[in-house]
């Protein structure tokens, strides 16, 4: 400890590490490369997992949809190729039934899955779009980003079948003028007037959807095109500790059991499963984020050990040194010590640099990727990742240090002494 | 001072043993300035390593000022180096990164003395070599008899009991030899027990009694009248 702080103590080890600057550098490099190497893979995984979740973050994480397609399979006295229909009442069954259920949301839709979309006039603007039948609880399995003074779609709206409606920014741009506020104004859809309460900015979180998609209430909806009890499609979000595959097959099973469809008929409920997709994303993720590791961690080991190379010859040339000290009283302990030092103090100042360097390569990477798709966002090395590499090099730096050190005082001091 | 009894020293080399110590007994009183002469092979400077604990005996008493020196280890052995003696070495044995001042202040560091305290130090004992203004030079800026005299300056600094010298004058020329010399007779003048090997006969009269070796044993050890190096030097 002593030597630790004493100024002595790193006149000696500056000394001897200044006075073969090429030596020094070289092994300097050697971890320096090691962690820069570390830094970078561990930033950039970790910027790639912050990218998926920027590019999941405007949907609920374990979300699935589904929808009914036709029968595959006799049962019940039904035949096969019976087409089958959601209806809004088994939204509720599958929340009572299904406890892991968060939200449930019925759509309907025209002009989403082929057909036309819906005829929207105003003045002499006139275009079609595609329409959905929300709930308000859709906003919640999948952000609805709407902008100033405007809303979504709220529960009155629901009970009172009220024509209104919120639009895509696209929609805005074609049917109002620039200068024009398009909350309160009205526009024609399929010769009824609709009051806009909001425009909503488009998120792409499904494979359909775009920024001229105009959404009313469900109740609306049902009421246009007389769509009665039926859903095109439910929207489920389970709750996060949910496993959303197991969340899946229940809704199966259940829709199975409430349409009389064979508890084995694969083809008669379709579902795409976001929170599966998501899982297998996030451990493709991990699995980078752990490979980086490995590594990373590999090649510190490798500059580490070239650390302690260089340190052995050191020792060799320094032979005549060591005995001088040896014989004007320094212990083995002093001797040992000393190369320790030295050996810690080139990994650290190693790590150091290439800490600094790996975070400016990773800073340089991000800029360069801020207005791309590539997902790619905020790459940081936790502190106590780098705090633990710094750790390790200090060990691995002391550990590999022992090797020299006890070769330094293995040599007799009069042996030393002679060697010239 | 130092006392020792029936020293006995054999190295391994390969499958014989080499017997170099074969009984010395010998004794310096406090304030002598003993030579041992030999020629070379004569076990003088194993002599010199055993009294600088640099190198343990194989059997017999070592005592130095009344303690008796036996089952050193390697921590022990350097504490008592650091304490009790000052080594002088033919090849100087400085450290080449360091200035002629750290030079002479790094027994001192070993000594657990602060930085300040030790520079002083070292400073005072190079004022009597007489090489103040070189303190802060490389020892490859130095003559062979400056860095001679660093290498006294540094094993007197920790003011040991016996300095112990070994071909200290092998590497100089005889006018510096005699100059060095003249230093040592200063020191042994105040009073300092110092011990020389040396295989030359005129440095060997420089000192006041000449302990003779050959083969291991102590053939003839007597008091000479001194010769001044100062004689030599004009």
């Amino acid at each position: 400890m002593r030597l630790l702080f004493d100024k002595n103590t790193w006149q000696e080890i500056f000394g001897s590490i200044g006075k073969n600057r090429t030596r020094t550098i070289i092994t300097v490099i050697g971890v320096l490369w090691g962690i820069f190497i570390y830094i970078v893979l561990a930033g950039a995984s970790k910027g790639l997992d912050n990218g998926f979740e920027r590019n999941f973050e405007s949907v609920a994480k374990n979300s699935l949809w589904c929808w009914a397609q036709s029968t595959s399979m006799p049962y019940a006295g039904y035949k096969t190729g019976r087409g089958l229909r959601l209806k809004v009442e088994d939204a509720t069954t599958l929340r009572n039934r299904i406890p892991e259920i968060q939200y449930i949301a019925p759509v309907n839709t025209k002009g989403v899955f082929g057909g036309a979309g819906a005829l929207t006039v105003r003045g002499l603007k006139s275009n079609t779009y595609a329409m959905y039948g929300y709930y308000p609880d859709i906003a919640k399995i999948a952000t609805q980003k709407i902008f100033d003074n405007g809303r979504f779609i709220n529960d009155q709206d629901i009970e009172q079948a009220r024509k209104v409606c919120v639009i895509g920014e696209r929609t805005q741009q074609e049917m109002f003028e620039e200068d024009e506020d398009p909350i309160g104004g009205y526009i024609r859809i399929e010769n009824i007037y609709f009051q806009v309460v909001g425009v909503h900015k488009f998120v792409q979180t499904t494979p359909f959807g775009n920024d001229g998609d105009i959404f009313i209430p469900f109740t609306t909806f049902k009421k246009i095109y007389n769509t009665g009890e039926n859903a095109q499609f439910f929207t489920v979000a389970a709750y996060d500790d949910a496993d959303v595959v197991q969340v899946e097959k229940d809704v199966k099973a259940v829709l199975k059991s409430v349409h009389k469809v064979h508890p084995d008929d694969e083809r008669a409920f379709g579902a795409f499963n976001l929170g599966e997709i998501f899982n297998r994303i996030i451990g493709f993720a991990k699995g980078i984020t752990f490979l980086s590791l490995i590594v990373g961690l590999a090649t510190i080991l490798a500059g580490v050990i070239g650390i302690g190379n260089i340190l052995l010859i050191s020792v060799k040339e320094r032979t005549n040194e060591l005995g001088i000290r040896r014989a004007l009283g320094a212990t083995p302990g002093e001797v040992r010590t000393l190369i320790i030092l030295e050996s810690v103090f080139l990994t650290l100042m190693a790590g150091v640099i290439g800490i600094v360097l790996g975070a400016a390569v990773l800073n340089l990477i991000n800029n360069l990727t801020q207005d791309t798709e590539f997902p790619y966002t905020n790459p940081t090395v936790p502190i106590p990742l780098v705090i633990g590499a710094l750790l390790i090099m200090v060990v691995l730096g002391t550990l590999i240090g022992l090797i020299p050190a006890q070769r330094a005082v293995s040599i007799k001091p009069i042996d030393a002494l002679r060697e010239e | 001072m130092i006392e020792i009894k029936n020293l006995h020293k054999s190295y391994q080399m390969g499958s014989n043993a080499l017997h170099v110590l074969k009984g010395i007994d010998f004794s310096v009183k406090e304030g002598e300035l003993v030579a041992i002469m030999g020629s070379s092979g004569s076990g003088k400077s194993t002599l010199l390593n055993i009294l600088g604990m640099l190198d343990v005996a194989d059997e017999g008493e070592y005592l130095l000022d009344g303690m008796p020196i036996k089952n050193l280890n390697e921590t022990k052995a350097a504490n008592y180096r650091n304490k009790f003696l000052g080594f002088i070495f033919q090849s100087f044995n400085l450290i080449n990164y360091k200035t002629a001042l750290e030079n002479v202040a790094l027994p001192l560091y070993y000594q657990r003395i602060n930085r300040k305290k030790r520079q002083e130090k070292a400073l005072k004992y190079l004022e009597q070599v007489g090489l103040k203004e070189w303190s802060h030079h490389l020892p490859s800026e130095l003559s062979g008899g400056q860095k001679q005299r660093v290498a006294i300056a540094r094993a007197m600094v920790t003011e040991p009991k016996v300095l112990l010298a070994d071909e200290l004058t092998g590497a100089l020329d005889s006018t510096t030899s005699y100059e060095v010399m003249g230093l040592i007779q200063k020191i042994n003048d105040k009073g300092n027990t110092i011990l020389v090997v040396t295989h030359e006969d005129d440095i060997a009269h420089m000192c006041k009694r000449i302990v003779h070796l050959r083969d291991g044993v102590i053939v003839k050890d007597e008091k000479v009248k001194q010769v001044r190096a100062a004689e030599y030097v004009q």
